[in-house]
């Protein structure tokens, strides 16, 4: 009885975090163009791969999410292995302080240094200035990320390492580095998500050229209902679960 | 180079921690080929010399000498020592080959398969050397890591409480491995523990250490039989005190009687311990103190409360200032 009430509960539960999702998949083959099933079709996928607009969202946020994780990244894993060489309790304070900022204060602020780094140098925004702030806010995730992992990491095989003559530098990278690859490959992973995600900062701070795929499905959506952008939503979130499935693997190795 | 050179001289060595000094004016020399052990109760200093000697830590004052050259500013990869770590430290995701390989590699030494394959041989793992450290049993670990660190044909072996994880009887067995194993390659080995027994078994020399300075150095009959200081007697195994003199369990010996012309204590007994091959029996003395006697099982015929004399030869007495 007991458990019965449970699985009814659980079902509700999940029921409520999924449907909107389940609706938006569901309606992604709708053949009719509002919410009411007239029949299957791909005509909206067709839609969204020929629409220039989308495709150039695509790309830009593509190559930025590229960019972006490579560099936080290779950033953070040296942050969190300096952390973790030296306990430094104001540096990882202000990891946590950049994770709960509001992002819109986030993008205020990072546009606000842009705009005063202008007044220097003869430039605007664009593509590159999305890649840096996202670069920044992704740097606390992948810092978090290796950092759990390299809790549990024995400093001694680092030691062992420089005691059989290896350098400081080859000891990192042939002990410590291998021990830690999982957890730095599922922080990339994670950054390129967060990356591709992100609206509110990279509305900000993006330039006139460079409008992230976020930052179309947006405008067509205030436009009004479109089941094209159903449609790119629905391979977004496949391609997003599949890169967190692999990246949940990555962390449990 | 000099036979008699020392492979290693600490001289005066000072290592500082805030609120305590870990290492206090240590100095000591180790001869090529023998076998030492560095024992004391944890805490004592003994794993930071250790340290020192092995390049992960700095003195803030004395000097270290290896084969006769000080080599304070050394790295620890640029020191021709190496290290059995306590847990071991083999590297993960290595096999038990890519283990020996290791420092062979970093050190680029020829040829270095072979050498590896010959180490793994002498450790009787030439079997298991495909299996990463996950797969093999502690005592096989212990042993990987031994095969690690000969490989490099070190002048000075450290190995800090390398027996420490092991089960006991495994233990036992790995002292004489240890053993067996300095007199083969004739490395010199320095070996820190705090286990008595392990010491005084395996070492031709021990220097004893607490509170981060050397109490006594010399051979193990020397630091059992005539302890320099009331600590290394008291450490080294039980020590009955009678007034100034200290004197060994197995020395002390039970009468009814009141013996005729030898030093005793009257007691009564309070219980007695069946340990295979003796007994020991404690008694409480009548000034207040506790004593064991250690006599052989067929000699056990005190009862509980029973009053005794407890008595023992002069010269087996251990005076100290």
């Amino acid at each position: 009885m007991k458990g019965r009430a449970l699985g009814i509960y659980a079902g509700m539960a999940i029921a409520f975090l999924h449907a909107p999702l389940a609706i938006l998949v569901a309606f992604s083959f709708n053949s009719g163009r509002f919410t009411v099933w007239q029949g299957f079709s791909l005509h909206w996928y067709r839609a969204a791969m020929l629409d220039p607009q989308l495709s150039e969202g695509l790309i830009n946020s593509v190559v930025i999410a590229l960019f972006a994780s490579v560099i936080s990244t290779v950033i953070g894993t040296m942050a969190a292995y300096g952390i973790w060489r030296r306990s430094a309790p104001v540096l990882s304070g202000t990891l946590y302080l950049s994770l709960v900022t509001p992002e819109i204060v986030t993008g205020v602020s990072l546009l606000a240094l842009f705009e005063w780094a202008f007044r220097f140098l003869h430039l605007q925004l664009g593509l590159y200035t999305v890649v840096i702030a996202h670069v920044a806010f992704s740097i606390a995730y992948v810092t978090i990320v290796i950092s759990a992992r390299l809790r549990g990491y024995d400093r001694t095989l680092e030691e062992a390492a420089m005691d059989l003559g290896a350098s400081q530098w080859r000891a990192f990278s042939r002990v410590t580095l291998p021990a830690i690859a999982p957890a730095i490959a599922a922080a990339g992973l994670l950054a390129l998500v967060v990356s591709f995600d992100d609206y509110v900062i990279t509305s900000l701070v993006a330039g006139v050229d460079s409008e992230t795929l976020p930052m179309v499905i947006y405008a067509m959506a205030r436009r009004g209902v479109s089941p094209v952008v159903n449609a790119v939503s629905a391979l977004i979130v496949v391609a997003f679960g599949a890169i967190v499935l692999i990246s949940q693997r990555l962390q449990a190795r | 180079m000099d036979p008699m050179q020392p492979v290693l001289e600490l001289r005066r060595i000072v290592r500082d921690y805030p609120g305590h000094r870990a290492v206090d004016h240590v100095s000591l020399a180790l001869e090529p080929g023998e076998f030492y052990s560095l024992l004391g109760p944890s805490g004592c200093g003994k794993t930071t010399t250790l340290r020192i000697v092995g390049g992960f830590e700095r003195p803030d004052a004395g000097d270290v000498l290896l084969a006769g050259a000080i080599v304070n500013e050394l790295k620890p990869w640029q020191r021709d020592v190496s290290t059995v770590f306590q847990n071991y430290a083999l590297f993960p995701h290595l096999s038990a080959l890519g283990n020996v390989e290791f420092g062979l590699r970093e050190r680029g030494v020829p040829g270095r398969r072979d050498r590896a394959l010959r180490a793994l041989d002498l450790v009787r793992l030439a079997d298991k050397r495909d299996r990463r450290p996950a797969q093999l049993s502690g005592g096989e670990k212990q042993r990987v890591a031994l095969a690690r660190s000969l490989v490099l044909e070190p002048k000075l072996l450290l190995l800090d409480e390398p027996l420490a994880a092991l089960d006991p009887a495994l233990r036992k067995q790995m002292r004489a491995e240890l053993k067996a194993m300095q007199r083969k390659t004739g490395i010199t080995f320095l070996f820190v523990t705090h286990d008595q027994e392990e010491a005084l078994s395996m070492s031709d020399k021990v220097a004893v250490m607490n509170r981060g300075a050397i109490e006594q150095f010399g051979t193990p009959e020397e630091v059992y039989l005539r302890p320099a200081t009331r600590f290394v007697a008291g450490f080294l195994g039980a020590i009955n005190w009678f007034g100034q003199a200290g004197v060994r369990p197995e020395s002390t010996r039970l009468a009814r009687e009141k013996p005729e012309g030898l030093p005793c204590r009257r007691a009564a007994v309070e219980s007695s311990l069946f340990l295979g091959n003796c007994v020991h029996v404690n008694a409480a003395l009548d000034d207040g103190g506790r004593a064991i006697a250690e006599i052989p099982r067929e000699q056990n015929h005190f009862r509980e409360g029973e009053i005794v004399w407890m008595h023992w030869d002069p010269a087996a007495e251990l005076r100290f200032e």
